[in-house]
């Protein structure tokens, strides 16, 4: 890997994400009565956007949004053009990632048009989502200094009735979170200091993905062929949590190898955490006992959409021989393509991108994440900070692990101005042999005593509740 | 105005905002929430295995209530916090932490404060018995908490859960 491009400035990178900043900000005091010094904020996102297809919208969104009188509509607009910006950081983002690892571009350039014009028009559950969108509005009126818990509390009955539908779980999931996260931070006048991009961020997507259309992700096509699992991924906020393998896909028969990805998610109570949470998965994707085996999975016609997410099916997949993941790192990774990103999924945070780096120093850096210090692989002269935060607790993967390592597989991600490298799995080299660490280890089952503690823990609280629950309604 | 200003920490898109709940033992407070202007939850009897109770804690006012399931007021909420309110803070303290259960409570409690530091803020104000009628609100409360158990899992990827990273590094 060439680690010293991720280093290297990226033209317009800096303009871009200073009219994103400077939108966000307008956000922070909201937008019913825009102070003085807020004013540029939607301003300066429509002159970003000035010579593209959005200009004219969102120039008048802007100027509506100034003078405190911008709608529902218009606020959608600012938040597609905060979207579009964020779409292009993302591309650059990208177009250095393949340069610096050295990887086949993706297959096929996304077709936007195509996909967001040909994605369903049909319009799932219009009223949820106009209660959705207007709740979305009423907040950015508020800003994020004027949140309190009345304001906060009228996404509940919204993300209920949502939940109970599979088909709006991604925007309900996204809702449920964000909600979740401002509920806990009530009220916002007392804040210290505002997550700005990340609250922005999670509003511009929940705005957007109410939108008919948006959130479909169909499958396109079907996979047939040996999969290679990598890692795993793990994100859980208090009510739900996803499991996202990443692997290397070859179709039978030959043809280019594939990056892909297989999901499950699940909601959860807030009180179910941690490692307890390998098991609301496990039932619903075989793919993770084969990941926890180390096994290679046959799949025989798996729905894939055009973004590369296998629609995971057991019916589908077959589990098969043993496939080293350090083997597949060093052999399959580096040929295997990735697909188009969707227009929506376009930005920095959804970048993660699998890559083996071997042959570096590690060095331990003062400060923690926020100073920019912590665990650092020191790639012939180049930095390359670990991101340690991202290793879950529901495996036997530690920072400890990723400091006494000799390679690294892991997803290299961008946030807040840097390249960071996510550990999926390590490998040092004991006496003479290769012993690798995996951050999903537990994924199909455990029997390390913190991992059976964890699933036990989180079993008796299920049970628990149940019974709790029995009690309760029988009155 | 987005002159890079912004700190790391408020530029980044994945930042842990609120640390995760930290896993407790629930068979005696099986619920505990802030929400709707109140510490709220289910507490199991000491005595009746076939019991319940609904507690409450009213934030800023710390006017409590305490019933059972079948809607009797618990006879030692009479006065002060009884011995359903009083595990239900610790649990609540357990859960969230102690700064988060004071900020919503708006209790007095210097930084480093424990549950029972909480408890003594709280009950020093002689804080009165609040209106019963809170008790069917944390029933429903509790159902919808308990709904989350009952709702399906899905293998269609959700990408926004890519702003939610799991991780161990803060936990205790």
């Amino acid at each position: 890997m060439r680690a010293d491009l991720l280093l290297d400035d990226i033209d317009g990178l800096d303009e871009a994400l200073a009219a994103v900043d400077g939108f966000d900000a307008s956000l922070v005091g909201g937008l019913l009565r825009p102070q003085p010094g807020q004013a540029d904020g939607p301003a300066g996102l429509a002159a970003a956007v000035a010579g593209t297809p959005l200009a004219a919208r969102v120039a008048e969104a802007a100027e509506k949004t100034v003078a405190g009188a911008g709608d529902e509509e218009h606020f959608v607009a600012l938040a597609a053009a905060r979207t579009a910006l964020l779409g292009a950081v993302h591309d650059a983002l990208v177009l250095r990632v393949d340069e610096a690892v050295g990887r086949p571009a993706a297959d096929g350039t996304a077709d936007p048009s195509a996909e967001a014009g040909a994605a369903d028009a049909s319009a799932p559950a219009p009223n949820l989502m106009a209660a959705a969108r207007s709740w979305l509005c009423d907040l950015a009126r508020a800003g994020w200094r004027g949140v309190d818990h009345d304001l906060v509390g009228g996404a509940a009955p919204v993300v209920s009735a949502m939940l109970a539908d599979p088909a709006l779980r991604r925007v309900a999931t996204l809702l449920d979170g964000f909600a979740a996260e401002l509920a806990a931070c009530c009220p916002g006048a007392a804040l210290e200091r505002v997550p700005v991009r990340r609250w922005a961020d999670l509003w511009s997507r929940a705005l957007l993905l109410t939108l008919p259309g948006a959130a479909a992700a169909p499958a396109t096509g079907s996979a047939t062929g040996r999969l290679l699992p990598l890692g795993v991924d793990v994100h859980e906020h208090a009510t739900a949590v996803q499991a996202q393998v990443h692997a290397v896909f070859e179709p039978a028969g030959g043809g280019a190898p594939r990056l892909v990805r297989a999901s499950v998610s699940a909601p959860k109570p807030d009180t179910v955490v941690g490692a307890g949470l390998w098991q609301l998965l496990r039932p619903h994707m075989s793919l993770l006992a084969a990941v926890g085996e180390g096994r290679a999975v046959e799949l025989e016609g798996m729905p894939v959409t055009a973004e590369g997410d296998l629609l995971w099916d057991d019916a589908c997949a077959r589990t098969g021989a043993e496939a080293d993941v350090f083997a597949t790192a060093r052999v399959a990774l580096p040929a295997a393509a990735a697909y188009a990103v969707a227009p929506l999924d376009r930005h920095p945070a959804r970048i993660a991108v699998p890559v083996l780096v071997e042959g570096y120093r590690v060095r331990e850096e003062a400060g923690g994440p926020e100073e920019d210090g912590g665990v650092v692989l020191d790639l012939a002269g180049c930095r390359l900070r670990v991101d340690a935060d991202r290793v879950p607790a529901a495996g036997p993967l530690t920072p400890k692990a990723v400091t006494a390592s000799g390679a690294c597989l892991g997803l290299l991600r961008w946030d807040a101005g840097e390249f960071l490298l996510q550990p999926l799995a390590v490998e040092r080299t004991a006496r003479g042999k290769s012993v690798a660490v995996h951050a999903g280890a537990w994924a199909g089952g455990t029997t390390d005593k913190a991992g059976v503690r964890a699933e036990k823990a989180a079993t008796d609280a299920v049970t628990v509740l149940r019974e709790r629950a029995g009690k309760l309604l029988r009155k | 105005m987005g002159d890079g200003a912004l700190s790391v920490w408020e530029k980044s898109s994945t930042v842990r905002v609120v640390p995760p709940a930290r896993p407790r033992k629930l068979a005696k407070v099986p619920f505990v929430e802030l929400a709707d202007g109140r510490l709220q939850g289910v507490v199991s009897s000491g005595s009746d295995a076939g019991r319940v109770y609904v507690s409450s804690v009213a934030a800023a006012t710390y006017a409590f209530s305490c019933s059972t399931n079948n809607n009797r007021p618990c006879g030692g909420a009479r006065g002060s916090f009884c011995n359903h309110i009083r595990p239900l803070v610790t649990e609540a303290v357990l859960q969230y932490g102690a700064e988060r259960v004071a900020r919503y409570l708006k209790a007095e409690a210097e930084s480093g404060a424990d549950a029972a530091a909480l408890l003594s803020a709280m009950t020093v104000t002689r804080p009165g018995a609040g209106d019963g009628g809170a008790a069917a609100q944390v029933f429903s409360r509790f159902l919808r908490h308990l709904g989350y158990l009952e709702l399906v899992a899905t293998t269609a990827p959700l990408p926004e859960m890519h702003w939610f990273p799991a991780g161990g590094a803060v936990a205790a």
